[in-house]
């Protein structure tokens, strides 16, 4: 079989990587929203991705399932190269990403049950319907939603909307997790919890995730290594430490203004 | 003799300022020009929408659960609208019609002409005028509404055709339901049209049916029925795309619900008008 320039390139990748960028760039009309940055994800990592908003984060991991094309560079996911895949292959690609979206995204007319069975009758088509129930009661059981079942995604909070979406997410066993502010707009206690799930559902389905936050607490309760995105750009790059300790004045101030809106949220929810 | 030299004045004509003109002139131009291409960008996209909505219809893979929810959805919920309005239809166009047959002497002609004008006109017309209002906007709002809330990001990355499954679905329930809505309001309206006729009269149901029948036949009734197809293609195109391609915010969704339904009722109005040509050149 004669291979082709994008086989060879696949075959190039080193298996450590999940995800390779370089040099991705992607403007919407005038605005640049991400300049020529490169990164990379590696097997079991949880990599955070810190920065203001605007700062093109959400842009980054839609790019990475291909919602956004973006308008350079390129984007290579478990060796594949995103940009070039038919859509056959983009959609076998997708089965192997989980996408926990801001908003939570639960699809509003379905039951929980019928929310988590949805992906399932898709993507694990050789399930029985025992399986997939036993499935979908150990997936809400995971993320401590058991009695959720039969309600619809009005009847819950904020914090079940996100645990119900992490579940429908990590019910196709994905082996790398993008997760889009997934503390956003919730309470500090709740967004502790989502913390903890996400450091869990990394250590029991052994996934790599990007997580997309400006929550400095969020980082530092599930950051293996951060990337602060400013202007579209890598700002830095390090562990929690290197960030906290770092005297760099765009650092600092960005630490002492989400330390601030912590304090604020704290004072809020009494 | 003293001759006194009077100074010439040189008459320059005025010529009016122009130049505020031609900039006003090139700011409409370019207004206009704008507009225009807001138009063409937005028909190419139909266009686009229309060819892979079309494309996926011919998939294997065809999501029938949800075509059945659909069908019940759209036919089950519109019922009792279509109900009432079939009933009054017939019964205000017998009313209204009644006094000017008898001033000719031609009562007897109601029925005939009330079940040719419901069949053929009023029946069709009416009912996909309501179905574009109710099922446009609620496939425009709950389509908007989702690609608001990125619900239809989520199923996109969950691996599946949101095309297929949200469009396709839709699209062919109203095509098929919509059909279906226009034949029971015909029903209604003639039920109705023989309660009106007993206001001021008295006519058995046999007899005001075999009069209403002796004037309608099959030709009568296959162009007005083929026709609601495309009613029904057309509401369901236009409110899936329309919530399809809504913009980001909450207000996009009301902008999609009251654009699908203002563009599916016109366009059901111009099916009628090619619709009647067709048929009169044909018949």
């Amino acid at each position: 079989m004669v291979k082709t320039k994008t086989d060879i390139k696949n075959t190039e990748k080193t298996p450590e990587q999940v995800i390779e960028i370089i040099n991705l760039s992607k403007s919407f009309a005038d605005l640049d929203v991400l300049k020529n940055l490169s990164l990379s994800l590696y097997n079991g990592e949880n990599l955070v991705v810190l920065g203001k908003s605007g700062s093109g984060k959400s842009v980054l991991i839609k790019c990475i399932v291909r919602l956004l094309y973006p308008d350079q560079g390129t984007i290579h996911v478990l060796g594949k190269n995103v940009s070039k895949l038919k859509r056959k292959e983009l959609a076998l690609m997708r089965e192997k990403i989980g996408f926990l979206f801001q908003s939570g995204a639960l699809y509003d007319s379905m039951t929980i049950k019928e929310n988590l069975e949805f992906p399932l009758r898709r993507i694990k088509k050789k399930l029985t319907r025992k399986e997939m129930d036993e499935k979908i009661d150990e997936v809400l059981e995971n993320v401590g939603l058991t009695d959720t079942l039969h309600k619809m995604p009005s009847e819950l909070s904020g914090g079940m909307r996100k645990r119900a979406s992490l579940a429908r997410t990590i019910i196709v066993d994905p082996l790398i997790m993008l997760y889009d502010e997934p503390t956003t707009g919730l309470d500090p206690v709740t967004s502790d919890g989502i913390s903890e799930l996400i450091n869990e559902v990394q250590e029991k389905y052994n996934t790599s995730s990007i997580i997309i936050t400006h929550d400095i607490e969020c980082a530092r309760a599930t950051a293996d290594r951060i990337i602060m995105l400013q202007d579209g750009e890598v700002y830095m790059e390090g562990d929690i430490d290197d960030f906290e300790n770092s005297t760099d004045e765009t650092i600092t101030s960005f630490f002492k203004q989400q330390v601030h809106n912590t304090q604020k949220k704290i004072i809020k929810n009494g | 003799m003293v001759k006194i030299r009077v100074p010439v004045k040189k008459i320059i004509p005025k010529l009016p300022d122009l130049s505020k003109h031609v900039i006003k002139l090139s700011e409409k131009t370019l207004e206009e020009t704008q507009k225009a291409n807001v138009f063409f960008l937005e028909a190419g996209n139909f266009f686009l929408f229309l060819f892979s909505a079309t494309r996926e219809s011919f998939s294997r893979h065809f999501e029938f659960r949800e075509f059945l929810r659909q069908c019940y959805q759209i036919g089950n919920k519109t019922l009792p609208l279509i109900s009432v309005t079939g009933l009054i239809m017939g019964l205000v166009l017998t009313i209204q019609s009644r006094p000017v047959l008898a001033d000719f002497g031609a009562v007897s002609m109601l029925p005939g002409m009330v079940a040719l004008s419901i069949i053929r006109e009023m029946g069709p017309v009416i009912t996909a005028l309501i179905c574009a209002g109710k099922i446009g906007s609620g496939m425009g709002a709950e389509l908007g509404s989702m690609k608001v809330s990125e619900q239809i990001d989520a199923m996109e990355v969950s691996a599946t055709n949101p095309m297929r499954f949200l469009v396709i679905t839709r699209v062919l329930a109203a095509t098929l339901m919509i059909p279906i809505l226009v034949l029971y309001a015909d029903a209604l309206g003639i039920l109705g049209s023989w309660a009106g006729a007993n206001i001021k009269g008295s006519v058995t149901f046999t007899l005001f049916i075999s009069q209403a029948f002796r004037v309608v036949d099959f030709m009568d009734f296959l162009p007005a029925v083929v026709k609601t197809f495309f009613f029904g293609a057309a509401i369901g195109l236009i409110g899936t795309y329309k919530g399809f391609t809504a913009g980001k915010g909450t207000e996009s969704v009301g902008k999609a619900a009251n654009s699908a339904v203002v563009i599916a009722s016109l366009l059901v109005i111009i099916i009628d008008l090619i619709a009647v040509q067709i048929t009169d050149m044909l018949l």
